[in-house]
């Protein structure tokens, strides 16, 4: 497994430095993160790159240097374009697409956009769709006595500890509030105040074959949610995962890893 | 200086157990678990009542907010509340201070730049332009605006209503947040190029050197005194030396809590009302103040390094903890008085935004409470700064000197 490579791109006529995490020996594979930041995710990721390259880039505003970028883009047609520019830049044709939370609900608009750049899509949790009766809970305003809880299926666990986890020396501690802090709100702003924004016209067109991955005690998106995304993409398989929340990838990641090396090798 | 009578317009009656049953004062108390419609309306005319009155026993100002879904405060459109107390004090000599209507929770905003005209054109030009960015909880909960975008939309908003005080043709706005084909204001604010502009801040350090820049009035709304809020004057003041603006207290405007009595032992009238309002109506959970996005990312990281204002876990306290710590002035007039200089000399204060009114206090107490404050206190703060500084920041037509001395206007 080759060492993990950080690549700097400037895109979106050079308004928008994005951070590109790059790890792994095989095929391409795109990550999109979701609210918190790609920093949670990296064990995960290490748990794939046997098989693959992985790309896991920064969402817009989130590259450290660059948190004004957030305001060159605006809506969900800025995004999903200034997506298929980078993965132009990348030289990523049709690369499987797995996204997490806000990054499902952004993978399931690239693929629902432009059906012919996704091979395969891999949903975790992902945002996207409001039921009346289920309303998606605002994890943007979370009580700090209700986050572990309300995101992990097992609020004491490792998984939940590390996540929360800031570093001891005081500098790096500001640095990592105010990654996790502006990346909530670089993301929040595509789908505030209320994380249906029209992908339920949309979602039809993905072609893609879709694996959905959902914790079964997530308590931000109730699991239901794994069978309206199944309803409305053709061919999509729902995998529920046991003892995982909103982060199954985080809480199972043995679990959920093997499902995705499953789903992508099948 | 001036000194102006500032109201919030709380609900005055929530149950004891109100701070047991609600986590916030925003967003959760439901309307028909808490209040009273009728008794509301008495609170919305106990407010004008209070407002005119400070106003007929020489108050210089009186301010008007926005805020929604909550018991703190709910004046909801300040406009209306404006609009009322300009046509009731038409002939005196106090500004309409609108501190103010929220722009970017507004759209599109040019509603606000007529609201504003048509309250200076009912006053005679005695508009205050107050433009408060709004809190978090009011912008993005109550009115669903983008946090990361609140703060642009603002900036946006503010540039559209200053361009359609003062154009002399139709124009169109091609903003990011804000298109409309042809704008030509009906009407127009007396004051041209347009009424003086006071723009409130808690404690952001974007808004003070914007505020700065733009070499507006800058009013510092942090409700737990002038004792507390050494950290930010200090720092605004640097940013206006840092900047090469001049040292004018009138650019600084500063909220107080202030409750007058008989003699010091006899302010503890004002002991449940305080207790009330900082226990049961400014509580409010920082997941709803500090929501992702409502501060630019500058703000955040130095607000997570060094806060320019410092936290408190107001249940704790009780009436002599707010007094002895600053948040309450209160106590006999010379004690108010002292205090108040001290203070206002400290921080440079121009202009004195003074709750007068605070909590569960009941409208007599609040009406004692603004005679005794200006028969007894205001006379010996108005001569202050004006040996050297000239309010710049205030309507052209009230800036002459008052003929009526404050305390015989009181007893008038």
């Amino acid at each position: 497994m080759a060492a993990a490579e950080e690549r700097r791109i400037r895109l979106w006529q050079g308004r928008v430095e994005t951070r590109v995490e790059i790890t792994g020996d095989g095929p391409p594979l795109v990550f999109l993160h979701g609210p918190w930041g790609v920093r949670g995710d990296r064990d995960f990721l290490e748990r794939l790159a046997s098989g693959h390259r992985i790309y896991a880039p920064s969402h817009p505003g989130t590259t450290p240097q660059d948190p004004d970028a957030i305001h060159q883009l605006d809506e969900w047609w800025d995004l999903v374009v200034y997506h298929g520019e980078l993965f132009d830049r990348l030289g990523l044709e049709t690369p499987p697409l797995i996204g997490h939370s806000f990054g499902g609900m952004l993978a399931c608009e690239i693929a629902a956009a432009m059906p012919g750049r996704v091979s395969k899509l891999v949903l975790i949790n992902p945002l996207g769709l409001w039921r009346d009766d289920l309303p998606v809970k605002n994890w943007m305003i979370l009580p700090e006595d209700q986050r572990r809880a309300t995101l992990f299926a097992d609020p004491a666990g490792a998984a939940a500890e590390r996540f929360f986890k800031l570093p001891a020396d005081p500098a790096a501690r500001v640095e990592a509030q105010a990654a996790f802090i502006w990346s909530l709100a670089c993301t929040g702003k595509f789908v505030w105040p209320i994380p249906d924004k029209g992908l339920k016209k949309r979602i039809h067109r993905i072609a893609a074959p879709t694996l959905i991955i959902w914790g079964a005690a997530d308590q931000v998106i109730a699991p239901a949610y794994a069978h309206e995304f199944a309803g409305r993409i053709a061919g999509a398989r729902v995998e529920l995962i046991d003892h995982a929340g909103h982060l199954p990838h985080l809480e199972q990641p043995h679990v959920v890893a093997r499902l995705v090396r499953g789903f992508l090798e099948g | 200086m001036k000194v102006c009578m500032f109201h919030l317009m709380p609900y005055r009656d929530l149950a004891p157990d109100f701070d047991r049953r609600y986590k916030s004062a925003y967003i959760d108390p439901v309307w028909f678990d808490v209040a009273d419609p009728d008794k509301v309306g008495q609170y919305y005319n106990w407010t004008v009542d209070e407002m005119v009155h400070a106003a007929r026993a020489g108050m210089h100002g009186l301010c008007t907010n926005q805020h929604h879904q909550n018991v703190y405060g709910f004046m909801a459109n300040p406009s209306l509340m404006g609009a009322a107390l300009a046509k009731l004090t038409n002939g005196l000599n106090v500004a309409i201070i609108q501190i103010g209507s929220t722009l970017p929770s507004t759209s599109p905003p040019t509603r606000i730049a007529e609201e504003y005209a048509l309250i200076d054109c009912l006053s005679g030009g005695r508009l205050v332009a107050g433009f408060p960015t709004g809190l978090p909880t009011d912008a993005t909960i109550s009115n669903g605006v983008v946090p990361v975008e609140q703060r642009e939309r603002y900036r946006e908003a503010l540039q559209l209503v200053l361009k359609a005080w003062q154009a002399r043709e139709v124009f169109a706005w091609n903003g990011k947040h804000y298109q409309l084909p042809m704008v030509n204001l009906w009407p127009r604010p007396i004051q041209q190029p347009h009424p003086p502009i006071w723009i409130p801040g808690s404690g952001s350090a974007t808004t003070v050197e914007f505020v700065v820049d733009r070499d507006d009035c800058f009013c510092h709304l942090s409700y737990f005194g002038a004792k507390n809020a050494e950290t930010l004057g200090d720092y605004y003041w640097e940013t206006v030396a840092r900047r090469g603006r001049d040292l004018n207290p009138y650019r600084l405007g500063f909220l107080q809590l202030i409750g007058v009595a008989e003699t010091d032992a006899a302010a503890e009238e004002y002991a449940p009302h305080v207790e009330y309002f900082f226990h049961k109506l400014l509580y409010t959970p920082q997941y709803y103040q500090a929501i992702p996005g409502y501060q630019d990312y500058p703000s955040l990281v130095r607000g997570l390094r060094a806060p320019l204002r410092e936290r408190f876990d107001l249940r704790a306290l009780k009436y002599k903890d707010f007094v002895e710590r600053g948040f309450l002035i209160a106590g006999s007039a010379a004690t108010v008085r002292d205090q108040l200089v001290e203070g206002v000399k400290r921080l440079r204060i121009g202009h004195l935004l003074a709750l007068l009114h605070f909590g569960s206090m009941p409208h007599e107490l609040c009406l004692k409470n603004i005679d005794l404050f200006c028969r007894d206190v205001l006379p010996h703060l108005e001569d202050i700064w004006d040996d050297q500084w000239q309010d710049r920041w205030w309507p052209e037509r009230l800036r002459v000197k008052r003929s009526v001395p404050a305390a015989a206007a009181a007893e008038s």
